[in-house]
C-alpha cells in the first residue's frame, strides 16, 4: 500500500494555495471561478490521499519536528474534517461569488484570493490539530487567524462587513495576547511547552500549582474565544452577521472545531488539578443559557445560526467536561454536517430574497428540495431522532449522566427545549406562512450535489454512526 | 412482515413527498399495513411468551445497540390499534385544499412513528421512532389546524419535546444503572438482567422517576396535561386522531414494557405519588372537562381524563390491573379515534363546535348520531364495548393490588375515587351528545346531510372493533396476560 506521511498533506495543502496564487496572478483573464475548482478538486484528492496516511502519535520524548507535531488519530481525522469543511466551503463560495463581485464593481479582481485564502486557512487547521506544544499551537492558530482576518472583511465596502472585519481583528489580537501570556506563565513555573513533559512537569509536587493554573486560565481565555464560549462570545454574532457567509459557515465550524482539538489537547495536563473541571463546567453553563435564550428572539437567520453556534458550543463543553473525546468528535462532525448545511440553503436562499427568517416564506411551496434540506438542517441542529445531531447530543447527555453532572444535564435540557423553539421557527416560516412570490429558486448542479450529500450523510449518521467511532480507533 | 408494517408508512409518505398520488398511495398503503398486522394475528403463536417474527440488523456492537423489531402479544395489540387508527384516519381525511401531498405524508409520518416504537425491541429505536412523529405533528397543526392553531403547534411541540428529552435521560441512566456487561440497548437482555437483581434498588428509584415524567409528559399526565386538550382541539381530525388514539399510547407502552417489568422497585417506591397525579387525572381534568363548552375541547380533555384510568392499571402493578391497562389502551385508542373523527367531521359540515349551536343533528344526521352515540357510551365505559372490559379491570386490579393490603390502602381509596369518575365522565359524554345530537334542530343546519357512504365504512370500522373486543375480550388477555404474569412475578 502506498506510504504517505502526515506533514506530506500540510505541504501539499500550502502548495496548492500557492499554485492558485500564482495562476490568478499570471493569468488575469481566465474565469476565476477556475480556481476555485481547481481548489476544489485538489483539496478532494489530499483528502482521499489522508486515507492512506498511517497513523504515528509521537513518542513521548520525541525531539525535533515530532516534539510539537503528532499524527494520531485524532489528528488525522481532524485534518480529513478540515479538508471536508474546506471542500464545502468553497463550493459555497461559487454560490457566493456573484455578491463579492458586486462589491468590487468592474472587475473580477479579489475573486481569486476568496478562492485561495480558505486553502491557507485549512493548512493551518491542519496543523493546529495536531499540535502538541504550546509554541507550534501558537503559531498555527495565527496562521488560520490572520487568513480569517482577510476572508471576514473580504466585502469591505460593505460598512457591516467592515465593522464585523474590524472587532474580530481587536478580539482576535487580544485573544491572541492572552494566549501568549498565559503560555508564558506555564513556560516560566514548568519550563516546558510540550504537552507530554508538561504533564510529567506538573505531576512533580514541587510546581507551583496556582502559577500554572493561572497560565491554564489565560489559554482557556483564548480558546474560549476560538469555540465561542460565554464570556468571550461578544464578538461572536456581529462578525457572523457581517461576514460574508460562507466565510461565517467556516469560522462557526472548522475554527471550532480546532479550538475544541486544541482543548482537548491543551486540558490534559492540567486535568490533575481539581479546579480546572469546575472552571469548564461553569462555562458550559454560561454558554448553554447564553448560547440558546439570546437565539431565542433573532428574526435573522444568519444571526440566529451564530447564536446557534454558540449554544453548540455549550453542548460540546459538556463532552469536554466529562472528557469524552469520542462524542466530542462525533458532535463536531454532526454539527459540521447540520451547520454547513444550513448555510448552504442560506446563501442561496439569500441572493434571491434575504436574510430574514421570514424570507424563507413559503420556501416550501417555491423550492421543496431547497426547503427539505433546511427541514433537514434544522430538526438536525434541534436534536430529533434518526439525524446525526441527535445522536451527538445523545452522545453528550451519555457521558454528561455516567458522570453525574446534574446541573448540566438539567440545564441541557431546558435548552433544548429553547433550541427546538427557534429552529422550528424556521420551519414554520418555510411550511406553514404563505408567500406571494412564487418562482422557483435556481440551484446549480454542484451546489445540488454538495446539499444533497450532506442531507444525505446527516440522516446517514443518525441512524448508523458507527463509522466515525471506527475511523478514530482505525 | 413486521418490517413491513413498520416501513410501509414511512416508505409510502416518503413517496408521497417525492410526487406520488396522495389519497390513493395513502389509503393503498394504510390498507396494506392494516392487511399486514392483521396476518400478524392470525399467525401470532400464543404458545410462547418471547417475542416473534424477530429481525435484527446491528449497529453498534460496543454500545450492543442494534435494530431490532419483533411482536408479542402487547405489542402485537398496539401495533394492530394503530393500523386500524391509520386506516380510518386516512380515509377520513378526504381531499385537502392546501398541499395535499404534504399532509397525507405527515399523517403517514405519524403511524409508521408509533408502529416503528410498537414494533421495536430495541431501547434506542424504540425511543427514537416515536420522535419522528414530532416534526409533522408540528406542521400538521401549524398548517391545517383551526381556532388557535399557532399556539397549539408550539405549546404541543415545546411539551413534547422536553418530554421526550427527559425519558431520553431517564432510558440513558436505566442503561447505565446496569453493570457495564449488562449493558444493552436489548429489551430481552435488559429484561434478564433485572430478573436476576441487576439493578440496584436506589438506581430503580431515581430511573423510574426520570421515566414517569418523561412518558408522563407524553400522555398528558396531571399535571403536565395541558398541552393536550389545546393541541387536540386545533388539530385537524385525521391528526387528532392518530395522536389521541395512538401515538399517545406510546407512553403508556413504554411503562407497561420498560418501567413495570425493569423497574419494580422504582414502581413501589413512587406508587403513592403516581396515585395522587392520576387522581388529578380523573377528578380534576375530569371537573374540568364537565365546564367545556365546545366538542372539541370537551374531547381533548376528555382523553386526558381516561389517561387516569390506564394509570391506575398500570399503578396497581398486578395482573389484573396491568392487563386491564392494556385493554383499556387499546380500548380508548378506537374510542376516542371515532369520536374525534364525528367531531372533525360536524366542524366541517356546520364551522362551529360551540354545544349551544348545535342541537337535534341526529335528526339530520342518523348514522353519525349513533357512531358517536357508540364512541361515547364506550368512553363512559357501557359494558359490551371495549371500554369495559378495560375499566372493570383496573378497578378490581387496583382494589386489590399486587402489593401488600395493609400498605397499600392508598389504592381502595384511590379506586373509590376513580369509580366517581365513571359519574363524571358519563355527565360529559352524554351532556355532550344531549346539546350535539338530541333536542330540536337549529333551523340552521336543516340542509345538513348525513355521512357519505364512503365514509360510513371507516366509522363502521371503528364500532365493529369496539364491539368485537367489547364482548371478546378475553382474545386479547388471553395473548398480553401471560407476559404480564412474567414480567411481575419475575422480581419478586
Amino acid at each position: 500500500m502506498m506510504k504517505i506521511s502526515a506533514p506530506e498533506l500540510e505541504i501539499a495543502v500550502l502548495v496548492l494555495g500557492m499554485v492558485i496564487l500564482m495562476v490568478e496572478a499570471f493569468a488575469a483573464k481566465i474565469d476565476k471561478r477556475i480556481l476555485a475548482f481547481a481548489g476544489i478538486g485538489g483539496l478532494a484528492i489530499i483528502f482521499l490521499a489522508s486515507f492512506f496516511v498511517a497513523p504515528f502519535p509521537s513518542p513521548n520524548q520525541a525531539t525535533g519536528f515530532w516534539s510539537f507535531y503528532t499524527a494520531d488519530r485524532l489528528s488525522i481525522f481532524f485534518k480529513q474534517f478540515a479538508l471536508l469543511a474546506t471542500i464545502l466551503v468553497l463550493v459555497m463560495m461559487i454560490d457566493y461569488a456573484p455578491v463579492v463581485r458586486r462589491s468590487f464593481p468592474g472587475s473580477q479582481d479579489g475573486l481569486g484570493e476568496f478562492f485561495a485564502v480558505p486553502i491557507f486557512t485549512c493548512a493551518g487547521l491542519m496543523y493546529l490539530v495536531s499540535a502538541i506544544d504550546f509554541v507550534f499551537i501558537f503559531v498555527a492558530i495565527e496562521l488560520v487567524t490572520i487568513s480569517f482576518y482577510v476572508l471576514v472583511s473580504f466585502t469591505r465596502r460593505n460598512p457591516v462587513t467592515l465593522e464585523a472585519g474590524t472587532k474580530y481583528l481587536v478580539l482576535s489580537a487580544l485573544s491572541t495576547a492572552f494566549l501568549v501570556y498565559g503560555i508564558a506563565w506555564i513556560f516560566g513555573v514548568t519550563g516546558q511547552t510540550n504537552l507530554h513533559r508538561l504533564t510529567e512537569a506538573l505531576a512533580n509536587p514541587a510546581t507551583d500549582r496556582g502559577a500554572a493554573l493561572l497560565g491554564m486560565v489565560f489559554v482557556l481565555v483564548a480558546l474560549g474565544f476560538k469555540i465561542a464560549a460565554v464570556p468571550f462570545q461578544i464578538w461572536v454574532p456581529d462578525v457572523y452577521q457581517g461576514a460574508p457567509t460562507p466565510v461565517t459557515a467556516y469560522l462557526s465550524v472548522a475554527s471550532k472545531a480546532a479550538g475544541f482539538v486544541v482543548l482537548l489537547r491543551v486540558l490534559v495536563p492540567f486535568l490533575t488539578l481539581p479546579q480546572t473541571q469546575r472552571v469548564i463546567v461553569l462555562i458550559a453553563l454560561l454558554t448553554l443559557i447564553y448560547g440558546n435564550l439570546a437565539a431565542l428572539p433573532q428574526a435573522n437567520l444568519k444571526r440566529l445560526l451564530a447564536y446557534s453556534s454558540i449554544a453548540h458550543a455549550g453542548y460540546l463543553l459538556i463532552g469536554v467536561v466529562c472528557f469524552d473525546v469520542r462524542a466530542v468528535t462525533f458532535y463536531l462532525v454532526a454539527y459540521l454536517l447540520m451547520t454547513l448545511l444550513s448555510f448552504a440553503v442560506l446563501i442561496i436562499v439569500a441572493q434571491h430574497t434575504g436574510e430574514e427568517i421570514s424570507d424563507f416564506d413559503g420556501l416550501g411551496r417555491r423550492s421543496p428540495f431547497l426547503a427539505f434540506a433546511m427541514l433537514i438542517g434544522m430538526v438536525s441542529l434541534a436534536g430529533v431522532p434518526f439525524t446525526a445531531g441527535f445522536l451527538g447530543k445523545f452522545y453528550i447527555f451519555y457521558a454528561a449522566i455516567l458522570q453525574r453532572q446534574i446541573a448540566l444535564v438539567v440545564v441541557g435540557v431546558i435548552t433544548v427545549g429553547c433550541g427546538f423553539y427557534y429552529y422550528l421557527k424556521v420551519v414554520r416560516a418555510m411550511y406553514w406562512q404563505s408567500t406571494t412570490n412564487s418562482s422557483k429558486i435556481p440551484v446549480n448542479g454542484l451546489s445540488r450535489l454538495a446539499i444533497s450529500v450532506l442531507v444525505i450523510a446527516t440522516i446517514w449518521l443518525g441512524v448508523y454512526p458507527q463509522p466515525i467511532f471506527d475511523a478514530l480507533k482505525r | 412482515m413486521v418490517l413491513v408494517v413498520v416501513f410501509c408508512p414511512i416508505i409510502t409518505a416518503i413517496l408521497i413527498m417525492v410526487g406520488a398520488p396522495a389519497r390513493k398511495t395513502a389509503l393503498g398503503a394504510s390498507i396494506l399495513t392494516f392487511a399486514a398486522a392483521l396476518f400478524l394475528l392470525i399467525s401470532f403463536d400464543q404458545g410462547t411468551n418471547n417475542f416473534q417474527h424477530v429481525t435484527s440488523f446491528t449497529i453498534s456492537p460496543e454500545w450492543r445497540l442494534s435494530f431490532t423489531t419483533g411482536i408479542d402479544g402487547l405489542s402485537l395489540m398496539m401495533v394492530l390499534l394503530a393500523s386500524i387508527v391509520t386506516l380510518a384516519a386516512v380515509w377520513f381525511a378526504g381531499t385537502i385544499e392546501r398541499y395535499e401531498n404534504a399532509f397525507y405524508a405527515c399523517l403517514l409520518f405519524i403511524s409508521g412513528g408509533a408502529i416503528g416504537a410498537f414494533a421495536s425491541i430495541d431501547l434506542f429505536f424504540f425511543y427514537a421512532f416515536h420522535e419522528l412523529a414530532l416534526i409533522p405533528t408540528f406542521l400538521l397543526i401549524g398548517i391545517w389546524g383551526s381556532g388557535n392553531r399557532v399556539a397549539a403547534a408550539w405549546k404541543i411541540t415545546i411539551y413534547l419535546a422536553i418530554g421526550s428529552f427527559v425519558l431520553l435521560l431517564g432510558l440513558i441512566l436505566l442503561y447505565q444503572s446496569f453493570p457495564p456487561v449488562w449493558r444493552s440497548f436489548d429489551i430481552r437482555a435488559l429484561q434478564i438482567g433485572a430478573a436476576q437483581g441487576q439493578i440496584a434498588a436506589e438506581a430503580q428509584r431515581h430511573v423510574y422517576l426520570l421515566l414517569l415524567i418523561g412518558f408522563g409528559i407524553l400522555i398528558s399526565l396531571f399535571p403536565f396535561h395541558t398541552w393536550a386538550p389545546e393541541a387536540y382541539a386545533s388539530a385537524p381530525a385525521p391528526a387528532a386522531m392518530l395522536h389521541a388514539g395512538v401515538l399517545k399510547k406510546f407512553g403508556l407502552y413504554g411503562l407497561l414494557r420498560v418501567a413495570i417489568p425493569l423497574l419494580p422497585e422504582g414502581a413501589r417506591h413512587w406508587a403513592g405519588l403516581l396515585v395522587v397525579l392520576l387522581l388529578g387525572n380523573i377528578i380534576y381534568v375530569g371537573l374540568v372537562t364537565i365546564a367545556q363548552k365546545r366538542l372539541d375541547w370537551m374531547l381533548g380533555y376528555s382523553s386526558v381524563m381516561h389517561m387516569g384510568y390506564i394509570f391506575l392499571g398500570i399503578a396497581s402493578a398486578g395482573i389484573l390491573g396491568v392487563t386491564g391497562a392494556a385493554v383499556l389502551m387499546f380500548a380508548h385508542g378506537l374510542s376516542i379515534a371515532l369520536l374525534f373523527a364525528l367531531a372533525g367531521e360536524l366542524r366541517q359540515r356546520t364551522g362551529t363546535l360551540v354545544f349551544d349551536d348545535l342541537g337535534g343533528l341526529a335528526r339530520v344526521m342518523p348514522f353519525a348520531g349513533l357512531a358517536f352515540g357508540f364512541g361515547a357510551f364506550a368512553a363512559i365505559g357501557l359494558p359490551g364495548l371495549a371500554n369495559f372490559a378495560g375499566e372493570i379491570m383496573i378497578f378490581f386490579g387496583s382494589f386489590k393490588n399486587g402489593w401488600a393490603m395493609d400498605r397499600f390502602h392508598i389504592f381502595q381509596i384511590a379506586t373509590v375515587l376513580a369509580l366517581w369518575g365513571v359519574v363524571i365522565s358519563t355527565v360529559y359524554m352524554l351532556r355532550a351528545y344531549r346539546k350535539t345530537f338530541m333536542g330540536t334542530v337549529n333551523e340552521r343546519w336543516k340542509e345538513l346531510v348525513d355521512l357519505r357512504p364512503a365514509l360510513r365504512l371507516p366509522v363502521a370500522l371503528l364500532v365493529a372493533a369496539l364491539l368485537c373486543y367489547g364482548f371478546f375480550p378475553q382474545s386479547f388477555v388471553r395473548m398480553i396476560a401471560p407476559k404480564f404474569r412474567t414480567y411481575l412475578t419475575a422480581n419478586r
